[in-house]
Parts: C-alpha cells; sequence; structure tokens
C-alpha cells in the first residue's frame, strides 16, 4: 500500500492522552506506594505546566538542535535494500544523536522539567547504559547530581557505557538483586526515589512506570516519529508503508509510532526473542496482563503474578515489562508486535555492518531483522521506515567476547 | 476488625516458621499480625524485607500456601490477622478468589501497598463480600485531599507511614508524623489508626502513641531479630515494644 500524505508533522505529540487514572484504555495507571504519590501529582502539574510554555519549548528546540544533533537523518540504506530484495528501507538516524542513541531526547525534556520542579538530585535506571549516559550528560550540561542503578550483569556486558557514565560525573550504583538487569536497576532506582522523594527526581527512561512518565516520555520521543513522517513526505513524497522499531519498555517505538497512528501504516514493534524458545523477553506476545513498576501492563510472569526472569543478547530489551501504551496497541489491534532472537538479530547486525558502514545497536538490530523480512513480503515498489535506535559501539566486546567462545 | 487500643501489629513473611513466630509474637504482647505474602518485586519494601520475601519464594511459598500458612496462624493465636502484599499477587490469585479464600483462612483486614483508594474499587468490592476491612496508607508526603480519601476508605485500621521511604529499620521517624496524623484523624473518625515504616524502638513506640496513634506496626525490625535469633528474639523485641505502648 502507497499513501499520498500532507506535508505535515503527523499527530501532535499529546493527541490520545491517557485519562484521569493515567490509563490508555485498561492500562497504566498509577500503583505505587502512597509516599510518591504527591511527586507524580507535582510531576503532571509540572509536564503540563512545561509543554503550555513557549519558553521550555524554545529551549528544547535549541538544545535539541546544538546539543543533541536535530533532526536526525533519515537515511535510505540503498546497499542494504539491494541485497534483501525488496522494499526500500529507510532508517532514522537516532544513532547519531548526541550519546549515540534516542535516550537523549527524553533525558533532555525530563532534566528541563527537573530543574522546573527545583530538584537537583536525579536518579534513573539503565539497561544497555544508553538512558544512563544520556541522563549523565544532561545532568553535567544542568549541574545535576546523578545518580544511576544498574544491574550488575548489564554493568559487565555494557561496561563502555559505564566507564562513560563515570566520565560525565554520575555515580552507578550496581545492583545485585534478581539477575541483575534492567528490571533490578528500575526496582531500586523507584526505592531510592521512595526515600528522596522530596529532593530527588526520578529519570525514568522509557515509556513504562506509573503515570504520567509513559505520556511524559511518548511526548518527548514523538520528535522521532515528527521529523521521519516530514522526512519521508520530503524523499518519497508518501508516507512508508510501515514503521518498525525495537520494543524494551518501547520509548523508541512509542516515539517514531505516533505520529504516523491516524495514518494508513503498519507499525510493528520487535520484541527480544532470546534462543528463540523458552528463554526470552516477548512481553507482548509471551506475557499477560498484570502490574510491574506501577503501571498495569503485559508482564512476563508466571500465574501466581511472580515476575520470571528474562533473557535477551540485549541488555535494552531484556525486561518483563513494556509501556501501557504499547499494550493498548496490541490490544486495539493498531500495532503488531513480533519477536527475533538473540541469532537473528547477530545476522542483521553484520549485514548492517558491512553493508552500510553503521554499526547497530543490538536492540537496533532486532528490528532490522524484521524490516529485513518486511521487504520481502512488500516487494520494491513500498516503503520501510526503522527506528534505529541507537549505534552499538557499547556491544563491541560483549559480540566480540560471544564469538571468541564460539 | 475490632483492634486492641493500643495496638501493637507485627509483621511476619509468610514461610514454614510463620506459625511459630506468631505465637511467639503474641506471646510477646503482639495484637495483630500482618503476613507479608512474597512477591518478586516489592517495590515499597527494604532491603530486609526483599530478602525475607526472596528467601520465601526461593523455598517455595506461593500465595496459596500463604493462606494455608495464615490458617494455621489462625488455628494458633487470637489476634486479628492481616495478609499485606501488593496488586500483581492479589490479581494473579484474582481479587475474589483471593478475599474469599484469606477470609476462608481467618484474615480480618488486608493490605495491598501498591493499589491506592483510586484504582480499588473492585478489591474492595471483593474485600465487602467476606467482610475483609480493606486498609490504606496515608504518608508524610501525602496532600490532605489524598489523607482523606485513604483514612475515610480504610476500614479496620489506617496504615499510618511514620517515615518517607522503603519499609526498614530507622533511627527517626519523620517529624511530620503529628501534622500528619491531625488530618488522617480528622477523616478517619473512630478508626484507630497504627504507625509503620521504621519501627524499631520501644522509643519510637511510645513516640507514635504520646503523638495521639493507637499504635505501631513493627516488620523489619522484627524480621531482623528473627533472623538474629529465631522466636525467642522476636518475642524479646515484641515485649520491649509492646512496653512503649503503655509508658
Amino acid at each position: 500500500m502507497s499513501n499520498t500524505g500532507q506535508r505535515n508533522e503527523g499527530l501532535p505529540a499529546d493527541a490520545y492522552p491517557p485519562d484521569e487514572l493515567g490509563r490508555f484504555g485498561a492500562f497504566g495507571g498509577r500503583f505505587v506506594p502512597e509516599t510518591v504519590m504527591a511527586a507524580l501529582d507535582e510531576l503532571e502539574i509540572a509536564m503540563n505546566e512545561a509543554f503550555a510554555d513557549p519558553a521550555f519549548h524554545a529551549e528544547r528546540a535549541e538544545m535539541a538542535r546544538d546539543f543533541i544533533g536535530r533532526p536526525t537523518p533519515l537515511y535510505l540504506a540503498a546497499r542494504l535494500t539491494e541485497d534483501v530484495g525488496g522494499a526500500r528501507i529507510w532508517l532514522k538516524r537516532e544513532d547519531l544523536a548526541h550519546t549515540g542513541a534516542h535516550k537523549i531526547n527524553n533525558a533532555l525534556g525530563q532534566a528541563l522539567i527537573a530543574k522546573r520542579l527545583g530538584k537537583q538530585r536525579i536518579v534513573a535506571e539503565t539497561g544497555a547504559g544508553q538512558h544512563g549516559v544520556a541522563a549523565a550528560t544532561v545532568c553535567a550540561r544542568f549541574g545535576l547530581q546523578a545518580v544511576i542503578y544498574m544491574g550488575e550483569e548489564d554493568m559487565r556486558r555494557q561496561r563502555p557505557n559505564v566507564v562513560r557514565m563515570h566520565f560525565l560525573g554520575a555515580e552507578v550504583i550496581p545492583v545485585t538483586n534478581g539477575a541483575g538487569t534492567l528490571k533490578d536497576a528500575l526496582n531500586d532506582a523507584i526505592r531510592d526515589w521512595i526515600t528522596n522523594v522530596e529532593t530527588t527526581h526520578y529519570m525514568i527512561g522509557t515509556a513504562a512506570g506509573m503515570h504520567p512518565y509513559p505520556y511524559l516520555v511518548r511526548r518527548l520521543q514523538a520528535v522521532i516519529g515528527e521529523e521521519s513522517r516530514v522526512q519521508m513526505l520530503e524523499r518519497t513524497g508518501q508516507l512508508p508503508d510501515a514503521v518498525v522499531a525495537c520494543v524494551g519498555g518501547g520509548s523508541n517505538a512509542i516515539g517514531i509510532f505516533h505520529p504516523f497512528r491516524d495514518d494508513p501504516v503498519r507499525l510493528i514493534g520487535v520484541e527480544a526473542g532470546g534462543d528463540g524458545g523458552a528463554l526470552h523477553a516477548r512481553t507482548l506476545s509471551g506475557g499477560r496482563v498484570s502490574i510491574l513498576h506501577g503501571s498495569r501492563s503485559y508482564v512476563l510472569c508466571d500465574d501466581d503474578g511472580q515476575v520470571l526472569e528474562t533473557h535477551s543478547i540485549s541488555a535494552g530489551l531484556d525486561y518483563p515489562g513494556v509501556g501501557p501504551e504499547h499494550a493498548a496497541l496490541l490490544t486495539s489491534g493498531r500495532a503488531e508486535y513480533v519477536g527475533v532472537s538473540d541469532e537473528e538479530a547477530l545476522v542483521a547486525f553484520d549485514r548492517l555492518c558491512r553493508l552500510e558502514g553503521i554499526i547497530p545497536a543490538l536492540e537496533t538490530s532486532h528490528a532490522l531483522v524484521t524490516a529485513e523480512r518486511l521487504a520481502k513480503e512488500l516487494g520494491p515498489d513500498a516503503n520501510i521506515l526503522v527506528g534505529l535506535s541507537g549505534r552499538g559501539d557499547k556491544d563491541v566486546d560483549q559480540i566480540a567476547e560471544r564469538r571468541a567462545k564460539a | 476488625m475490632n483492634i486492641a487500643r493500643p495496638s501493637l501489629a507485627v509483621y511476619l513473611m509468610a514461610n514454614e516458621a510463620a506459625p511459630e513466630l506468631a505465637e511467639a509474637a503474641v506471646r510477646g504482647g503482639a495484637t495483630v499480625i500482618e503476613l507479608g505474602i512474597p512477591y518478586s518485586d516489592p517495590l515499597a519494601d527494604g532491603t530486609t524485607i526483599q530478602r525475607a520475601a526472596q528467601a520465601a519464594l526461593d523455598a517455595g511459598i506461593t500465595p496459596t500456601r500463604a493462606l494455608e500458612l495464615l490458617a494455621e496462624i489462625h488455628r494458633r493465636v487470637n489476634v486479628p490477622l492481616v495478609p499485606m502484599t501488593y496488586g500483581a499477587i492479589v490479581e494473579g490469585y484474582g481479587e475474589e478468589a483471593f478475599c474469599r479464600d484469606a477470609a476462608a483462612a481467618g484474615a480480618e483486614g488486608l493490605i495491598v501497598a501498591d493499589i491506592p483508594p483510586e484504582e480499588s474499587g473492585r478489591l474492595r468490592a471483593a474485600a465487602e463480600a467476606v467482610k475483609i476491612d480493606l486498609i490504606h496508607l496515608v504518608a508524610p508526603t501525602s496532600r490532605p485531599e489524598r489523607i482523606r480519601a485513604a483514612a475515610s476508605a480504610s476500614r479496620g485500621f489506617v496504615y499510618l507511614v511514620a517515615a518517607v521511604g522503603v519499609t526498614g529499620a530507622r533511627e527517626n521517624l519523620d517529624s511530620r508524623v503529628a501534622e500528619l496524623l491531625t488530618t488522617t484523624r480528622a477523616a478517619a473518625g473512630d478508626t484507630p489508626i497504627l504507625g509503620g515504616f521504621g519501627v524499631s524502638t520501644r522509643e519510637h513506640v511510645a513516640g507514635l502513641i504520646a503523638a495521639g496513634t493507637d499504635g505501631a506496626i513493627v516488620g523489619s525490625a522484627a524480621i531482623d531479630a528473627i533472623d538474629t535469633g529465631g522466636a525467642e528474639a522476636l518475642e524479646a523485641l515484641v515485649r520491649d515494644l509492646a512496653a512503649g505502648l503503655t509508658v
């Protein structure tokens, strides 16, 4: 399907807001201890005031341009397209944003809001380390104290990002609970926030968690889709046939999907299929509705509600929850979600490195697998937009180590 | 649920030792037993209760087994029993089934740390149907309208969070307890108010009583005592804390 769209930025970032309880359909809300309820109310008010304030938009736009390097390019992956032999594959180059991933879009916006709240201390969790680096970066830029929780296993497999956070002046706290991955880092970041809520802003890195975070993060990440939509129309004269993005918590996916939501464009989220069998992090295609990290959504949990260990080669996708808006998009049928295994992601990783001279993050490599498959299905007249959410520099040690063992 | 005034509630993690520990706590002066049903990701809890929950899960304590243990405690002691857990566990079990089975096991109240009053409609209906009192929390950071909503919706008692943060033994309780208590009392009417989070000494208990609460809840300090000296140490701790109720 080819579509002729209008030259505009698509659906506004604040369209389809959650209801007064913070729910997108049956998902979302606030399932948190009472101690942080007031801080969530305060954050919601600050968010609304900021988005109504031209000064906030002006500062955000200036920093997006001069500090992050926006707009990021839209790149036609011509050699990949030729190699796959199907639809044209377009890459939205968030890997070229400052710090090397889309995470900085959210971190910048939240830092500006934290300043408005008068909060000098920032706590954040990180999985792959990209959000941790983004948070440490904006904290350095605005003179805020950064405390980053990171699972021990993730600190090992994403060591370059730990070093970067230290250089940026952040304190990185190893999390040893559970499997020492992203879920456990969120738990401890939230506990720190509950304890220091009056002086501290919790800078969540993904479009999950308790209201208003999923809505706030979507509004801050929608810039990815807004720019892409304009760029696709400029370059091809039409909207893409499909938009493909990887989904861990889901911030890069919701950011690139949202402006296309009312367009006749397929939206496809790609989750981590792990070993292709029982060990995975396919929350939407393999989970059930429960509560995790303050929000109702799909969760990988057992019949009792106990959260299960997940597995993915990609630390950023290794998460048993998912943002509530993705759960709503799945339920309504507006978006599709598929799983891709570690091995498949590594093949796509290699192909992009060698054909395009771009080293993608392991997270992003999952989206590339689905984009390649879809390109074959849709054929040469179609256009596929892929959120190239981050660069893979952080992953080189891990991949080299894995290959040395093989 | 009618609790003693003043009251000392003791939190225990559901595990195979819990019935014996509940007896020890009641001998020491506990007037309410809270039984934690372990959850893998307890956001409101500090390291002591996290570890206890993980140990219970590792030992195979399911929600079903926890309710069996509650029933065993009910056979052994004659104080109100209050399961305490998280929304994922109650919803995983099913709100109606959970409340029905908890009531059958002898529960008179229920605390779900991450289900706020505005999200508790279905749970409240399920609890009321089997005469279980749903207990909400008020915190020093809560704004007055939230305190009023939580206090007036609570049955059995109101759980007053006496320290900002997660659960865990502390040196000092929050200085705003008195102010919080005034607002809570105005909304709670005759419903008792118990202070918890951080309570670890007789002085804390006495301080909460002096401030005007109807008693205290001890959790992490009780678990620390059990880890150190088992039922005997728990009984001694509870006896010491209970002395703070009447000074």
